[in-house]
Parts: structure tokens; C-alpha cells; sequence
């Protein structure tokens, strides 16, 4: 048993005064949850405190919530944990180095109901409906069920395991930034249906989804929801797929986000090492030298660069001739660039997407098989769990 | 006499585009430390994340090579970008994950005289200066190096997200600490650590093409909260945040509608200062976001 202090954010809107913290002292096992805290001093100080909780096993989705800063599900987080991360914060700049609070706030990017609980109606649950989650399949239904190859199925498995907790949304920085995001939630339930060999509508999804300015590609990259995910659904992950699948059906969209992977991945080939200013032309006008004419916002974007551009040319950054000139920029010495070039050419028909999450370690398989083997040690023993 | 440190170096891409001032900064840091960089001019760009997204063999093929370059030296290999590193941990946990997957990498590797090994028991790595200098070279050693204590002198960290998540394929399990390394340097180099907001949130600066408001107001809000919580200037390890959060300043200045203007240092540029080297020499001059604050801060307080 260790004491703990934790300190909440707590908002009733009845009263009609401001958010407050309070902090609770509570006493409990190091292995036991953030959540069985939080219980405890509902229990035993105030039986007011809201809390949204349900399995207390990770499954449910129901217990979401902000532990020293990071979104995650109060029943996952073990108390203990979470006091070694508040005192490693605190620590790192000067502050005490044990004994400090745990921090505990409602999710991010959600209104406020009132203490722990969040309005995920108006935010995660319409995002979600935004995406049709259901399925669209071709014509009638069978008379009996769809019949599909089980290896087709399995790609969709990873955004299957969403439990709805909204801790994605909540850790979302992007959505931070632009509310009007579709996020990660949404965006890996949308997967599971793109991905799904009965849905009829893919190519209308992947179109909608890359066409809403606020969509797949205003995702900025940052990996917040694939840590903040208790169960490996990694949303950013599925967002990139989205992206794949959509660039392989020829979708343009709006901004410039699949010309600016297009941009990047041909120079590479080309030039082996990133030549930015081709890049910045190239997301916004590709093939200008002749092909295709730049819509009205790349002409807008890259004037709006030039700004940019003449403070670099100014202060020295960039002088040299194959920074200013898109395309002059120097290939790899040697026989390398060659080198490259077959990396594409067999990358290119190989395409090999090796999913972690669905194939697991190597050893972990192997691991597994030997504890089924080994002999039972006496009677009463713990046999060995199935994976 | 402490062991020479001797790594395969890959500068990455735009500290030899768009900010020069790092490619110099840390070759003059590393020869002050004593730290040889063999650095590994047949290189390709690590995807940043871009390639993976559009082909994601592509991109573990294209680190691929780029390990096998380096362990064709037999070295371990030090890159200088937090993109770079998340980018390339993330193919290197797949090529370590499946050795029928490796050996089909290896295949197209082979024709060219290289092979990716694994190294099960991580004495080949590949890590960023920041954890380099924490973990290989060492805080004390670090310490007895500084010959220009930055005293009073506030930095705010700025980490970039591509080292700081997903924890579980960046080494966090073998080196819980890997998220506040930025405040031990600042420590260690005698400056003031600024608690503030952002400092492993996101620069913005993968969307600065696809949805340029989403990307410059999350830099301009970070930059915003640093100066608000007093920082004299931030330092970063990753070019990428730095373009976003330098480069870009004035234009995210003006999508937050606020005044900016802070200093953004390159890691090796801070670590040089403390070492004795002088702005002009670390480049600091060339930065858009002017420094000016920053010399006179360490001019007025004696040394």
C-alpha cells in the first residue's frame, strides 16, 4: 500500500463558477489503477466527483482521460506508473524528485460535461457518423452470409480492435489546431471499411475522405494517437494507408497532399537526397515545366512562400546555386544514385506493406510454441496462457 | 584518457539544404568533443516518414542501405535529425522483427555489395546526437568541456515528435529518459530549463504544404507559450522543427496574430556555445529568427 496524491480538474456547470483543481489523497497498491483512485476518493471524500467507468479491464472504452498530460484510459494506468512519471517531470526541471501529484484532467479536444466526463457526442461521436461507418456492399444481401477469404480480412483486423475510447481524440494535435479535423478515430473506423472486401464504395470513400481539406491529409504526422491508443490500433498508421490506397486510385486532392508525397518520393529517386525548392514547386505545380497548369491555390501557396524565401536569400541560409534553382540539386556521387534506382524498381513491383501488428515478432511465435511443450512442473501448477 | 567516439555519420538532407548552419555547427562540436564522424556521402534520404507513406518496402529498403553503409565501416551510426531517427527506428523495428522479410530486403541490398545485419543485442545502433551525447559520451564528460557556462541564459526544449513517440520502437524500454535528455543537456551546459507547453508537442511542419494554417499555428502557439514562460530561446535537435519554428517564424507570427520572435538554436549550436565557440562560427547568423538576444544574454553575464 502507498499514499498518493492526486489532483483533478473538476468543473460542475450548475454552480456557474470557473474549472478548479482538488486533490485527493488516496491509498492503494502501486499495481493498482489510476482509475481505483479516482473510485477511492469518490468513495471516501466526495461522491460527487464524475467519472465515467465501466470494465475496469481496457475493453469497455468508457474510463478516457488525461494522467500527467497523457491521454490514455484511467483502468489501464497503474497508479505506481503514473506517480514515477509525475515525479520524472517534475525532477527534470528542478522540482521535487518523489511525492509529487498525479495530474488528472478530461480528455483533450472535447467539451467539458462536467469533472472527467466529456461531451464526446458533439466531437468523437460526429466525426465518426462524418466517415458512414457501415457497410455499403454490393446489391442484395446473400441468402446466407458474405463469403470472403480469411487473408482479406485480416489487414482490417488492427482498426477492428478500437474500443471507442477517445484517447486518440483527445491526444490529437492536429485536431488541436484545427478543430474542424476528421482525426484519428474516425479515420481508422474509415479504414476498416476501405479495407473491407465487401464494402462497393471505396473509391467514393478514399474521394471524400482526401477532398475535405480537413481530412486525411491534415494530419500532421506526430504520432500522438498511435501512443495514446491502449489498444495498438495505431489511427495514424490506417490515416497513411488511407493516403496509399487513395494515391493508388489517382485521387487529387485539394491540398497538394498526394502531389507532395509524389513530389517527395520521385525526387529521392532522382536525386537520392531531398531538394527542397523542387519540393516546394513540385507539391504545388507538379510537371509545370509543361504538363499540367497549377490550380489557384498552388499559384497562392507558393507566392505565399516567397516571403520565405527572400528572408532565406537574406540572412545567408540559402546562397548557393542548388538551393535557389529547383531541380539543379546534385544526385548521388558514384554509381549510388543507380543503387536507388533499382531500390525503387524492385520496391515498386514487390510493394511489401509487413504489418507488425498482424504478423508480430519472430520470436514471439516461437516463444509461445515452447511454453505449450514444456512438461507441467507438479500438480497445481500454472499452465502457460494462450496467446 | 576517455575512449575516442568514432561513428558512420549521416547528416540527412536538409542540414545540407535549407539549414547549412547545422551541417557546420556540428562538425566544429564534434571536433571541440572529440568525436570522429565518418560520414557516409553515398547515403539516401530516410523518407522521413513521406516515402513510407507512399510505399512502405520503399522506405525500409532505402534505410536499409543506408544501415548496411554504416555497418559496412563497423560503426555504429549517428544521424543528426529527430525525423530522420523516428523514420528510420521504424523501419529498422521491422527489419529486425522478421528475418524472411530481411533476407527479402537483403536481396536487391546484395546486388549492390551490402547487407543489412541484425544486431540482436544492439551493438550496432544507430542514434541521434542527443542521445549520443547522453548516452555514449556522457554528461560528466560533457560537463568537464564547457568552457562558456550559459548562466542565465532560459532555453525552452523542443524535442520534435519523431524521438520522443511511439515509445515502444524507440528504445524507451532500455532508456526511460530519452523524453527529458533536452534538460539534462541544458543543465549539464549550466542554463536555465523553461518549462512551457509545446515542448514535445508538434512543429506543424509535415503539413506545411497541405494545410499550411493547421501547421503554422501550432508553431506560432509553441513559440508563443516559450516566450511567454520566459524562454530566451528554444533548442532543438530536429532541422525539420527548426525551419518550421525559425525559418517559418514571422509567417507563423502573423497566423497566431501575435509578435514572435525568438531565438531557435540547433542542438550542436547550443552545445557549442558552452564550449567556447562563437555564434558566427556555429552559424547563427544565417538563422531568420535573429540571435541577437541570445549573444548579448551570454555576454552579460560573466563567464
Amino acid at each position: 500500500m502507498a499514499d498518493y496524491t492526486i489532483k483533478v480538474r473538476r468543473y460542475q456547470p450548475e454552480s456557474g463558477d470557473p474549472a478548479y483543481w482538488e486533490e485527493f489523497n488516496v491509498e492503494l497498491d502501486p499495481s493498482l489503477s489510476v482509475l481505483d483512485g479516482l473510485l477511492q476518493a469518490k468513495d471516501r471524500d466526495d461522491g460527487s466527483l464524475a467519472v465515467r467507468c465501466s470494465c475496469r479491464a481496457a475493453i469497455c472504452g468508457s474510463c478516457g482521460m488525461k494522467i500527467n498530460g497523457k491521454s490514455g484510459l484511467g483502468c489501464q494506468t497503474q497508479i505506481g506508473e503514473a506517480q514515477e512519471a509525475a515525479d520524472k517531470k517534475a525532477s527534470a526541471v528542478g522540482g521535487e524528485s518523489e511525492g509529487n501529484v498525479i495530474v488528472i484532467e478530461p480528455m483533450g479536444n472535447q467539451p467539458v460535461i462536467k469533472d472527467l466526463v466529456t461531451d464526446m457526442e458533439s466531437t468523437h461521436w460526429t466525426k465518426f457518423r462524418r466517415v458512414t461507418p457501415w457497410l455499403l456492399p454490393h446489391g442484395e444481401p446473400p441468402e446466407r452470409e458474405y463469403i470472403v477469404e480469411p487473408e482479406s480480412m485480416v489487414d482490417i483486423t488492427q482498426s477492428m480492435a478500437c474500443i471507442q475510447c477517445g484517447a486518440c481524440v483527445s491526444s490529437c494535435l492536429s485536431m488541436e489546431a484545427d478543430p474542424l479535423f476528421i482525426g484519428p478515430a474516425a479515420l481508422a473506423k474509415a479504414y476498416r471499411f476501405v479495407g473491407d472486401p465487401r464494402d462497393a464504395e471505396t473509391l467514393e470513400r478514399l474521394t471524400d475522405l482526401a477532398k475535405d481539406p480537413h481530412g486525411i491529409y491534415d494530419c500532421t504526422h506526430c504520432f500522438s494517437c498511435v501512443d495514446a491508443c491502449p489498444k495498438g490500433v495505431a489511427p495514424m498508421d490506417q490515416i497513411m494507408r488511407l493516403r496509399r490506397k487513395a494515391g493508388e486510385h489517382g485521387i487529387e486532392d485539394p491540398n497538394s497532399g498526394h502531389a507532395h508525397e509524389m513530389a517527395f518520393v520521385n525526387i529521392i529517386e532522382k536525386k537520392g537526397t531531398l531538394d527542397e525548392s523542387l519540393l516546394l514547386q513540385e507539391s504545388f505545380a507538379p510537371g509545370v515545366l509543361g504538363k499540367l497548369m497549377p490550380s489557384k491555390r498552388a499559384i497562392k501557396e507558393m507566392i505565399g512562400s516567397l516571403p520565405t524565401a527572400i528572408r532565406g536569400i537574406k540572412t545567408g541560409k540559402m546562397r548557393s546555386l542548388p538551393k535557389l534553382i529547383p531541380g539543379v540539386h546534385h544526385k548521388l556521387p558514384g554509381g549510388a544514385q543507380d543503387d536507388v534506382k533499382a531500390i525503387y524498381k524492385r520496391a515498386e513491383e514487390s510493394n511489401i506493406e509487413f504489418n507488425l501488428y498482424i504478423k508480430g515478432e519472430e520470436g514471439d511465435q516461437e516463444a509461445a510454441v515452447e511454453e505449450r511443450l514444456e512438461p507441467a512442473a507438479a500438480p497445481g501448477a500454472e499452465e502457460a496462457s494462450n496467446g | 584518457m576517455a575512449d575516442q567516439i568514432k561513428v558512420a555519420y549521416w547528416p540527412g538532407c536538409v542540414s545540407r539544404g535549407f539549414t547549412p548552419e547545422l551541417h557546420g555547427s556540428m562538425a566544429l562540436v564534434a571536433q571541440k568533443l572529440g568525436i570522429e564522424l565518418v560520414e557516409l556521402d553515398r547515403a539516401n534520404c530516410s523518407g522521413a516518414g513521406v516515402i513510407a507513406e507512399h510505399n512502405q518496402e520503399l522506405a525500409d529498403t532505402l534505410n536499409a542501405r543506408t544501415f548496411a553503409l554504416a555497418q559496412q565501416t563497423g560503426l555504429s551510426m549517428m544521424n543528426i535529425c529527430s525525423t530522420c531517427q523516428g523514420a528510420q527506428s521504424e523501419c529498422q523495428q521491422r527489419l529486425d522483427a522478421d528475418s524472411g522479410y530481411r533476407a527479402h530486403i537483403n536481396e536487391v541490398l546484395s546486388g549492390q555489395g551490402l547487407s543489412y545485419e541484425k544486431s540482436a543485442d544492439g551493438s550496432w545502433n544507430n542514434k541521434n546526437f542527443l542521445w549520443l551525447l547522453v548516452e555514449d559520451y556522457g554528461l560528466d564528460r560533457l560537463a568537464d568541456q564547457v568552457k562558456r557556462p550559459l548562466s542565465g541564459l532560459r532555453v525552452g526544449p523542443f524535442y520534435g515528435c519523431y524521438i520522443v513517440r511511439p515509445k515502444e520502437r524507440l528504445g524507451y524500454d532500455k532508456y526511460p529518459d530519452r523524453d527529458i535528455y533536452l534538460e539534462k543537456v541544458i543543465e549539464v551546459l549550466g542554463g536555465q530549463i523553461v518549462e512551457y507547453d509545446g515542448a514535445r508537442k508538434c512543429c506543424g511542419f509535415p503539413v506545411i504544404t497541405m494545410n499550411r494554417e493547421t501547421s503554422l499555428t501550432q508553431a506560432g502557439t509553441h513559440v508563443g507559450d516559450a516566450i511567454d514562460a520566459g524562454a530566451d530561446c528554444l533548442v532543438t535537435p530536429c532541422p525539420l522543427c527548426h525551419l518550421n519554428l525559425d525559418m517559418q517564424q514571422p509567417e507563423a507570427a502573423k497566423v497566431v496574430n501575435r509578435d514572435l520572435g525568438l531565438a531557435v538554436l540547433h542542438l550542436p549550436q547550443l552545445v557549442g556555445l558552452a564550449l567556447g565557440a562563437t555564434p558566427k562560427e556555429l552559424g547563427m547568423n544565417k538563422h531568420i529568427a535573429s540571435t541577437k538576444w541570445v549573444e548579448e544574454r551570454l555576454t552579460a553575464v560573466p563567464a
